[in-house]
């Protein structure tokens, strides 16, 4: 029982953080319709934005702060300079793009760090949390901050001004446009907050997986599989998705014999595709209910 | 009375082809006038060009201030409300939520709320599905929150394109009773684009009618519509 308590709180450890990831794709293919396959290598860059703060003597916290706001700017700047003049191209030119954002991203990092594996400290420390056996604190850490950046965007989006034009930008993007709504700084906005979510993941999980620029790759994939498995129409599907991704894998790497960790990726992936055999739209994924 | 909005050779262009071959519209400040044509004629493309959502060319001119060099998110502040074909509604947030948005350009928070106090008034139907999702209600109430939504924004002419369409004509009675109570009431011009020519009629004080992107025909309201011949070959009732 203990045993099943443990992996499904670390499963829910690793799940907020693809929840993070899917939270940003969805975000992103909410307001232009593609998925960002280089959400993961961004959120790569901001950690190691952050490790070369702290490098140059920023604590923890503000480092953090810090380079949130940067990812911030960053995914704004990728959105005017780059996804904007594709917005009326072909399906096929912006995946191009998006490999590109990729492939880039990924050597800039690599080449600016090197691709050592590189220590990246945790604020929660790794000690048993409040003396449970069940959890460390840096998974106590991860779950949390995930919590409250979640809080915070359903705050943001359900009740401010801004949150509302921008809800409104992406789902018709025409009628936002006769109220008074510049759409397409409400899709830069939509980039610049995936973006920080995005960093956000990646500094929470930089301590478990080690600082290296391919360290989101996987991670990334378990986030598409949580956006797909929750639907991608549907921003607290998509985390409630990672979510559960992270509890099965970690359940399949315990339970299904011979699993172990090779196999547990495949495993729960093959459970995904099962799952959207039955449930297309994703297991929060609305069809619209619509009258006409 | 001034004229508030002034149009001026307005050409309009899909691609390649010419939808619009130079039309030239006056709306009196505080009339409610008709824009009456069959289907095809240029009628959504003479609105869309108001609110610069298509490539033309022309002078269109509200209150003095020349249109065409402001994007549509910037002249609609003006106050030009544009309710679109098929409503245009957020059919995915609340009824109250889409009011809000209504008001999203204003920065009166206070006179907001009270002027979604107001829309309850005028549309009792809305007040009772306000936390309800838009897409769920009738082709009527969505009619209804796409008209009180505009009005959100306090305009000062109101542009609707085809309001009756697809509704059952007891609603549209209802609907354009309420679009003539605005007007009186808010004194707010408007212009109404439609093919149900008899309804939109008794409705409008002015009335032009446009046939394969031209102007063909305009003139009072009511002369229009006593004018057998021209009801026959254009309005066909």
């Amino acid at each position: 029982m203990e045993l099943l308590t443990n992996q499904i709180l670390a499963g829910i450890a690793t799940g907020s953080i693809y929840a993070c990831m899917a939270l940003s794709v969805v975000m992103i293919y909410q307001a232009i319709d593609h998925l960002n396959f280089a959400q993961g290598e961004m959120a790569t860059f901001s950690a190691f934005v952050a490790w070369q703060l702290m490098r140059w003597g920023i604590p923890y916290w503000p480092a953090f702060i810090l380079t949130v706001t940067i990812s911030f700017a960053a995914g704004v700047a990728i959105e005017r300079g780059l996804f904007r003049p594709l917005a009326n191209a072909s399906i096929l030119t912006n995946v191009a793009g998006f490999i590109a954002l990729f492939a880039i991203v990924n050597s800039v990092t690599g080449m600016t760090w090197d691709f050592t594996i590189k220590e990246f400290p945790s604020p929660f420390g790794s000690s048993q949390f409040l003396g449970s056996e069940l959890i460390n604190s840096h998974q106590a850490g991860m779950i949390g901050v995930t919590g409250l950046l979640l809080a915070f965007l359903y705050c943001f989006l359900g009740f401010t001004k801004v949150g509302l034009a921008m809800r409104a930008a992406v789902s018709t993007p025409e009628s936002a446009r006769l109220i008074g709504i510049n759409v397409g700084w409400m899709v830069a906005l939509g980039w610049g907050l995936a973006s920080s979510i995005g960093a956000v993941a990646g500094m929470l999980i930089a301590p478990v997986v080690f600082l290296e620029p391919n360290m989101m790759g996987g991670i990334l994939v378990y986030g598409f599989a949580g956006a797909v498995l929750g639907g991608l129409s549907s921003p607290a599907g998509a985390v409630l998705g990672g979510l559960l991704v992270g509890v099965f894998e970690n359940l399949i790497g315990t339970y299904v014999p011979g699993a172990g960790n090779e196999l547990k990726l495949p495993i729960a992936l093959a459970l995904i595709i099962l799952v959207l055999r039955f449930r297309p739209d994703g297991l929060f994924g609305r069809n619209v209910v619509e009258r006409v | 009375m001034s004229d508030i909005l002034e149009v001026r050779e307005l050409r309009a262009y899909y691609g390649q082809v010419q939808a619009l071959h130079g039309i030239d519209l006056s709306l009196r400040e505080g009339s409610v006038t008709t824009l009456l044509g069959a289907n095809g004629a240029g009628k959504t493309t003479t609105l869309r060009s108001i609110c610069n959502m298509i490539r033309f060319t022309g002078a269109i001119r509200f209150d003095g201030i020349e249109l065409s060099t402001r994007s549509t998110e910037k002249l609609v502040r003006l106050g030009i409300a544009h309710v679109p074909q098929g409503r245009g509604t957020f059919t995915r947030m609340t009824v109250e939520e889409n009011l809000r948005l209504g008001a999203i350009s204003r920065n009166d928070e206070r006179a907001v709320t009270g002027d979604i106090d107001r829309m309850y008034a005028h549309f009792p139907k809305l007040k009772e599905r306000r936390s309800q999702q838009a897409g769920t209600l009738s082709g009527g109430e969505q009619q209804m929150l796409a008209v009180a939504r505009a009005l959100m924004l306090r305009p000062r002419l109101m542009l609707l394109d085809e309001p009756s369409f697809g509704l059952a004509p007891l609603i549209v009675r209802d609907l354009f009773g309420i679009l003539a109570k605005i007007n009186r009431e808010d004194k707010v011009t408007i212009m109404v684009v439609e093919q149900n020519a008899e309804l939109a009629l008794e409705l409008a004080s002015d009335a032009y009618v446009i046939e394969t992107g031209r102007i063909v025909m305009s003139g009072p309201a009511a002369e229009i519509s006593n004018n057998e011949d021209i009801r026959k070959s254009y309005l066909g009732y």
